[in-house]
């Protein structure tokens, strides 16, 4: 039977499968698993089928635990069920996975293997997670590449029906999860004649029901327990041979056979390794290249580790081996070895004992860790691996793929061992997020896979920054089959499509001997030679690079495409590869271009078919002059006044080697220093805003809402101006506070992200040109050096006392330093003001615990961190523990600092005739409400510490260590929506109820904003989102109003867009508060579909609307009588959908679904009226209770 | 009484037929004016940056951000099949002329040559009865001759007549300089009916936020003597069809404009004010007047007050104006 030829990535392949295998799907998105709900969620919107001809039901649960919970009940009411997910995920899945298993029940969860957050957090791909699972009962099976992922998919559901133990099918995160490829896809057929329809309805028979009850999941006592825990061994006995059965029938079905254990080498093969996962295929390949080379080397890749069959495993071993290898993509600190090698050594170490032995004696077996957070993995390591098995002590333990030179692990490895085919093409893209490169290759590469006769992979690499974010493309194809599963480092082909990055990355470092390069460049193709960076010049001279250029940008813009310049890169590709004659590939691009922008309407795909069409006229082949030219070299990554920390460590991370980064200079436990953006200097924004002093009203507004801390004011004496820059721009001080001083607003032009919200914002008009503000956008290239020296001038003037100033007001919070800046978050993103604003509040005494989601990854993604610090050394404390648990983090860093401040007090009391009776009293009365009290007792603190250093006690010396929480601690607890409303949301709500104080900041996009859009239970009515294709059914859920009831907690709903007054108030009072305090920030989200640049006009509508009713309720007020809810938003103004029509994710609906669309919109107008009313009447109700009681509840 | 007119080959009720407005989007509300007796509706432009722009703006915001960190490689779920602007006129189109029996103009509204013409065509397969071109075009290029300016209406108009079958009025603009002789080119060039004529929404000066705010103010009966006069005027001197919009309020109104010679009468801003069921007030108006003058029927007034049949012709042109001045008395 000819199956159909696609060319897709892993997450679709066994998404494919467990679609038309199941009933029931409950998902929790997670990265990299992601993609595989998504497209089940789409699949059942669209009305697809599964072989049984019934659409499953696919559902979002509030967390991963959730989802295992909704999946335990729903197979044992007899569905089949699936979901989804990947490593934090997989671990709260681990007390419903004990009871499936111990149920004996059938069912596949697909997991993207990945790192567990450690010392750190990681998204991406190796074991830690299904290593952690190995103990459930749970079968584990393990897929290497994309084919195999669809392939084994169908095996596990196949083989968990007959066996009843449940399957874990994992793939490694990202390399698999992520990597397209050209494969067979299989047919409905082929799945149903894999899966038994009598064990279907075994299944069902097994199910909960009334008809024919029966009791499951009771508790055992010691008498019984112990028994009932081993009835399972059979099953588990009995599951290996069932797995290989289902894999011989699949042989049958469709050609590939697969083994349990599968033996690539010499069949007498002396040396092996053994091992599982993507890397099985890279190291499939160095084998194939070492036979060639006469080395007697063979790999066992591990397809079905758990049940582990040791008779299965050591047939597949020849019996010529002497060393193993045994490689684990995991680390298990404290162990005797990874679970892998343990495994190995047991099988072997059981095998001999039996009279008719394979083995007579145990081969030398030596474990080593490769791979985890998707390191490298290439075939000189493995070629390493084997080279160390040569030797008569190979190290044990070892790693590979790191440098090691604190225990020495490590073992080195020749970066330059190549092995690819030449036969192979292989192309790499540097492009910039949004330029569409990624979209545009992923197109390229389905073309080449399905439109030719070639093998195609397509891999793509993104940095950590999400705004003017650097991707990488990794393209490759041929005639033989593909097998390398690591990135590209020897590429015949290499295009950049953003001529900047030219001076930031030695991108032809890759290239090899007569490889081409196609640049993008606003330079005519006579002038590009000389303005190419020295060393460029020099590698195309050496490697006899052929070079082609085209102006990419001035076609994107005569065609409209503005700044997406992949189609046009893309048509270059193909004229300058010749991988399809001229007209194929131009039809078949466009044919591309049908599929991708068709629904989407005409005009796009005309823009488009344009762009192509003109590409090819205006594409050229430079004449290579015979000597370099250029003087220009490359600049260094950072500047010399950096520390040396961010010189050694920062810096190469920056410059993208990192992976040459010893062990000896990492943390040792993932500490690490803060104010390290300020160093990058990313020079990402075209445009700039450019102060005019003469127009600015110094309302301090732009500076509020940059989302970068690139804008700033300070207020200053005029001596201070003595040595500035010519350029350097200074006003008088308008305001009484300050009289006759000066004050200038100065942009950090080089980490600016040019985003505009400032200009928007800004209120003053020139009155001659009223197109003109006090902030206006210029171009940045020309400002860069002058503005450089101007920023570096203006940090030099000293910052205001904190004492002198109203931070109450816009403009009195703006003279305070942001102690939030640079972060690489969305440009224009609408969290990071809110942030930055408590920053520059209390970012000198604040300790922050941030959940995971954007706000942990623009706050702490390496190589760099926005938290900062004052001139004192003060600054923001900053830890993010997980998802989930965010909220009870808080409050445990809250708990310890009260217990240190209550000990401090406790010893100052018992030292009060050493210390003296006025410091004391003075310390331990202090009132610390303002800034003044706060400076007045880290006075004191330090009065005191003097003293303590020559008092000869023990409480001393115990005081001097708690001395510092004698000064307040503000305890901020942050995270998005998805934290608060859903995973979190348990312990969100112990918290409010635990009276302690701690801030809470919730910075509501009312979506999974950092995994890609998926609904939360704060997405609104009619919004789309993913998993709510169809716009979301239900209203939001109102925390702040679930929050209120608790009557001791101080709620404010803000949206800085729509109020920034009563944005900074409701921040202070909940700070002042003493007792849980939460504050719901709407944050407008590039996910929303806006313009960015207005995003405080959406916040504002949002507010007219009602959607976001602003108000506050301070717990405080209520006890003292006055009005406790004050509702600080005006009643509806402009009806929902005017707000909503702003927004794609709700103007989307009206053009996918327009009949539901319009019943949607109704209802959220509904919701918007009756939330506000409903704020009202309770602000009422409050009134008229302390009004009439006179307070005191 | 005859009340029947014959408007772009169209056999009309009556001559009251509501002009291109948000009222006709609903069409619950179409049903509405059929059943207070409109004898056809236009309905709201499609306007040529929507067919250029709905698309380009839809792709922008669903890919903006997406395949640039590795988190998120896109933001929104995707949907096979987006209803375009163009598409949900079209849709409107069918679901308007399944609801009524009266005749459904569909409007186009643009200024260039270009791709978005084909749309006549897909509102012709729709179903549109006839197709109202409206070119809105401010001319702010100062080299750009008056000549040039009406061969850009010349040209659409051919475009579009060579794309259809149906009927096609132009929908005017009153700026002009020579009305006559531009009517005549339209005329040569077979367009089936003149709207006269378009209002333009001027734009105004927000002092608070220094800003131009497009704010639009409905028609008064005062707006409804330009096209009287340029009916009159044209009457009997070209071949189209005449219909008069802008400030037509009363049954008095609509005849007034009957008179001057127009085959139909256009109504927005009454019925935006006074709601749809004016279209009844008005036109019991205008039978009972016709009853009370004995005008048996529609066709009877029409053209009888324009410039070839009134006694004194010079009434309509530059004389008038003296005329016009002396008769007005300030309100000292």
């Amino acid at each position: 039977m000819s199956r159909l030829k696609v060319t897709i990535d892993g997450n679709e392949a066994a998404a494919l499968v467990a679609f038309k295998t199941s009933e029931v799907i409950a998902i929790y998105p997670i990265t990299p698993s992601s993609g595989m709900g998504e497209l089940s969620d789409q699949w059942s919107s669209e009305g697809q089928k599964n072989i049984w001809g019934t659409i499953p039901s696919v559902i979002e649960m509030q967390s991963e635990g959730g989802a295992a919970g909704a999946l335990h009940g729903a197979l044992q009411s007899g569905s089949l069920a699936t979901t989804f997910t990947s490593s934090q995920g997989l671990l709260l899945m681990i007390p419903n996975m004990y009871k499936i298993a111990g149920e004996l029940t059938p069912t596949v969860f697909h997991i993207a293997a990945r790192s567990l957050a450690a010392q750190a957090l990681s998204i991406f791909g190796d074991h830690s997670d299904i290593m952690s699972t190995r103990q459930t009962g749970w079968a584990q099976l393990a897929s290497n590449n994309p084919q195999e992922v669809m392939d084994l998919a169908l095996i596990a559901h196949a083989a968990t029906l007959e066996s009843r133990i449940p399957f874990l099918h994992f793939f490694d995160g990202f390399r698999t999860t992520h990597e397209v490829r050209k494969m067979e896809q299989l047919s409905d057929e082929d799945i149903r004649a894999m899966i038994n329809d009598d064990l279907v309805f075994e299944h069902r028979l097994r199910a909960l029901t009334p008809d024919h009850p029966v009791l499951r999941g009771s508790a055992q006592n010691p008498d019984v327990y112990f028994q009932g825990r081993e009835t399972v061994n059979t099953f588990y006995l009995r599951t290996p041979k069932i797995v290989q059965n289902a894999m011989d029938k699949f042989a049958k079905l469709v050609g590939r056979q697969y083994k349990l254990f599968e033996y690539v080498g010499s069949p007498d093969a002396e040396r092996i390794i053994v091992l599982m996962g993507s890397g099985a295929d890279t190291a499939d390949e160095t084998v194939e290249y070492m036979l060639s080379k006469n080395e007697n080397v063979g790999i066992l890749k591990v397809r079905l580790y758990r049940p582990f069959s040791i008779e299965h495993f050591i047939q597949a071993i020849p019996r010529s081996v002497k060393s193993i290898a045994v490689l684990d993509r995991t680390k298990e600190p404290g162990s005797i070895g990874e679970p892998l090698y343990q495994d190995v050594v047991t099988a072997f170490t059981e095998s001999l004992d039996s009279d008719d032995a394979k083995f007579k004696s145990l081969p030398t077996i030596v474990g080593g860790r490769f791979g985890l957070s998707s390191k490298e993995f290439t075939p000189s390591m493995v070629k390493t691996v084997f080279d160390e098995l040569n030797k008569s002590r190979p190290k044990n333990h070892f790693t590979i793929g790191i440098k090691d030179d604190v225990t020495n692990t490590s073992l080195d490895f020749d970066p330059d061992f190549d092995i690819e085919p030449a036969e192979t093409i292989r192309a790499m893209f540097f492009g910039l997020g949004a330029d569409g490169t990624v979209g545009a290759n992923k197109n390229s590469i389905k073309i080449i896979g399905e439109e030719t006769e070639n093998y195609a992979q397509g891999y793509f690499v993104y940095d950590s920054k999400k705004s003017g974010s650097m991707t990488t493309s990794h393209l490759r194809f041929g005639k033989k089959p593909i097998k390398s599963t690591y990135l590209i480092s020897k590429a015949n082909f290499i295009a950049c499509h953003q001529e900047v990055f030219l001076e930031k990355i030695d991108m032809l470092k890759y290239a090899i001997k007569g490889a081409t390069f196609l640049l993008n460049t606003h330079h005519p193709k006579d002038e590009v030679w000389n303005k190419l960076p020295r060393p460029v010049q020099k590698d195309i001279l050496e490697k006899k690079i052929k070079l082609f250029v085209i102006d990419g940008y001035k076609v994107a813009r005569e065609t409209g495409m503005g700044g997406r310049v992949n189609t046009i890169m893309q048509t270059c590709f193909f004229a300058i590869s010749g991988v399809l004659p001229k007209d194929e590939a131009i039809e078949q691009i466009k044919d591309a271009i049908r599929k991708t922008y068709g629904s989407k309407g005409e005009e796009v795909v005309k823009m488009n078919f344009h762009a192509v069409d003109k590409t090819v006229e205006n594409l050229h082949e430079v004449e290579i002059p015979d000597k370099v030219t250029s003087d220009f070299e490359l600049p260094p990554v950072v500047s010399d006044k950096a520390p040396d920390y961010v010189k050694s460590l920062t810096a190469e991370i920056m410059a993208g080697r990192g992976d040459f980064i010893p062990v000896s200079m990492m943390p040792i436990d993932g500490t690490f220093p803060t104010a390290t953006t300020k160093w990058e200097k990313r020079n990402i924004a075209t445009e700039v805003p450019v102060w005019d002093p003469e127009v600015c009203i110094q309302c301090g507004k732009c500076a509020l809402v940059c989302p970068h801390a690139t804008i700033r004011q300070k207020v200053y004496d005029e001596k201070y101006l003595e040595n500035a820059p010519g350029t350097f721009k200074s006003t008088n001080f308008r305001g009484k506070e300050f009289p006759d001083m000066k004050y200038t607003i100065q942009v950090a032009v080089e980490d600016c992200t040019g985003c505009a919200l400032c200009v928007e914002v800004c209120p003053a008009k020139n009155k001659k040109e009223t197109r003109l503000k006090a902030i206006n956008m210029e171009t940045q290239y020309p400002l860069r050096i002058p503005e450089r020296a101007n920023w570096d001038f203006f940090l030099e003037i000293p910052e205001i006392d904190r004492r002198e100033v109203k931070v109450d007001t816009i403009k009195g919070s703006q003279f305070l330093e942001p102690l939030f800046e640079f972060s690489g978050a969305c440009a224009a993103c609408g969290e990071t003001p809110y942030v930055k604003l408590v920053s520059q509040l209390y970012g000198d005494r604040m300790v922050v615990a941030n959940a995971t989601g954007c706000s942990s990854i623009y706050g702490g993604n390496l190589p760099t961190t926005p938290w900062s610090q004052n001139k004192d050394g003060r600054g923001p404390a900053w830890s993010n523990s997980l998802f989930e648990d965010n909220a009870e983090f808080g409050l445990g860093m809250r708990l310890s600092i009260d217990k240190n401040s209550e000990y401090a007090r406790e010893l100052v009391a018992a030292l009060k005739p050493e210390i003296g009776d006025d410091l004391s009293d003075a310390i331990l009365k202090a009132d610390q409400s303002d800034e003044a009290g706060i400076y007045e007792q880290r006075q004191r603190v330090d009065d005191l510490k003097k003293k303590l250093e020559s008092i000869d006690k023990p409480q001393a010396k115990r005081l001097l260590h708690v001395a510092n929480y004698l000064v307040k601690k503000s305890v901020w607890i942050m995270g998005g929506d998805g934290w608060a409303y859903d995973i979190g949301y348990g312990g969100l709500d112990h918290v409010l109820l635990s009276g302690r104080n701690v801030n809470i900041l919730v910075l509501d996009t009312e979506v999974y904003s950092n995994t890609g859009g998926q609904m939360s239970k704060a997405t609104p009515r009619a919004a789309v989102a993913k998993f709510a294709a169809s716009g979301k059914p239900l209203p939001k859920k109102d925390l702040a109003l679930i929050a209120l009831m608790y009557k001791n907690v101080y709620v404010a709903k803000i949206a800085m867009g729509a109020n920034d007054v009563h944005t900074v108030k409701a921040i202070i009072e909940a700070e002042k508060y003493d007792g849980p305090s939460i504050i719901i920030a709407y944050s407008h989200c590039i996910a929303h579909g806006i313009n960015m640049a207005k995003g405080m006009d959406n916040q504002k509508a949002a507010v007219e609307s009602g959607h976001w009713p602003l108000f506050r309720y301070n717990p405080d007020y209520r006890k003292e009588g006055k009005k406790a809810l004050s509702l600080d938003s005006k009643p509806p103004k402009i009806p929902f959908e005017k707000y909503a029509y702003m927004e794609t994710r709700f103007k989307m609906l009206t053009k996918s679904h327009p009949e539901i669309s319009k019943q949607l919109l109704k209802l959220a107008q509904e919701d918007s009226a009756y939330r506000y009313h409903f704020v009202k009447k309770m602000a009422d109700i409050l009134d008229g209770e302390t009004n009439g009681k006179n307070g005191n509840q | 009484m005859d009340l029947k007119t014959n408007y772009l080959g169209l056999k009309l009720k009556n001559p009251i037929v509501p002009s291109a407005s948000p009222l006709a989007n609903d069409i619950d509300n179409i049903k509405k004016m059929e059943d207070a007796g409109a004898a056809a509706v236009v309905l709201e432009s499609l306007f040529e940056e929507q067919i250029r722009h709905e698309s380009k703006e839809l792709d922008h915001y669903l890919q903006f951000g997406a395949e640039s960190f590795a988190e998120a490689l896109t933001y929104f779920p995707q949907a096979n099949d987006y209803r375009i602007g163009p598409e949900e006129y079209l849709k409107h189109i069918k679901m308007a002329k399944d609801a009524v029996d009266i005749p459904v103009i569909a409007s186009l509204n643009g200024v260039t040559v270009g791709g978005w013409i084909d749309y006549s065509r897909k509102m012709e397969q729709a179903g549109a009865d006839a197709i109202e071109l409206n070119v809105y075009y401010i001319p702010t290029n100062s080299r750009l001759s008056g000549v040039e300016v009406e061969n850009l209406y010349i040209d659409i108009l051919k475009a579009v007549k060579a794309a259809v079958k149906i009927p096609v009025a132009m929908k005017l603009s009153p700026f002009f300089s020579s009305m006559s002789h531009f009517t005549r080119r339209l005329d040569e060039n077979g367009v089936d009916g003149l709207v006269m004529f378009n209002r333009f929404y001027q734009p105004d000066i927000d002092l608070e936020n220094l800003e131009v705010t497009p704010n639009v103010i409905l028609s008064t009966p005062h707006a409804l003597r330009l096209p009287l006069r340029w009916i009159a005027i044209l009457y009997g001197r070209i071949k189209a069809d005449m219909a008069g919009t802008s400030g037509i309020h009363t049954a008095e109104d609509v005849i007034k404009m009957l008179m001057a010679g127009a085959k139909v009468t256009m109504m927005c801003s009454a019925l935006l004010r006074n709601g749809i069921p004016h279209i009844k007030k008005v036109l019991d108006g205008v039978k009972t007047w016709m009853a009370e003058r004995e005008y048996d029927s529609v066709n009877l007034m029409q053209g009888s007050m324009s410039q070839k049949n009134v006694a004194d012709p010079s009434s309509f042109e530059r004389a008038n104006y003296q005329k016009a001045l002396q008769s007005y008395r300030p309100n000292i």
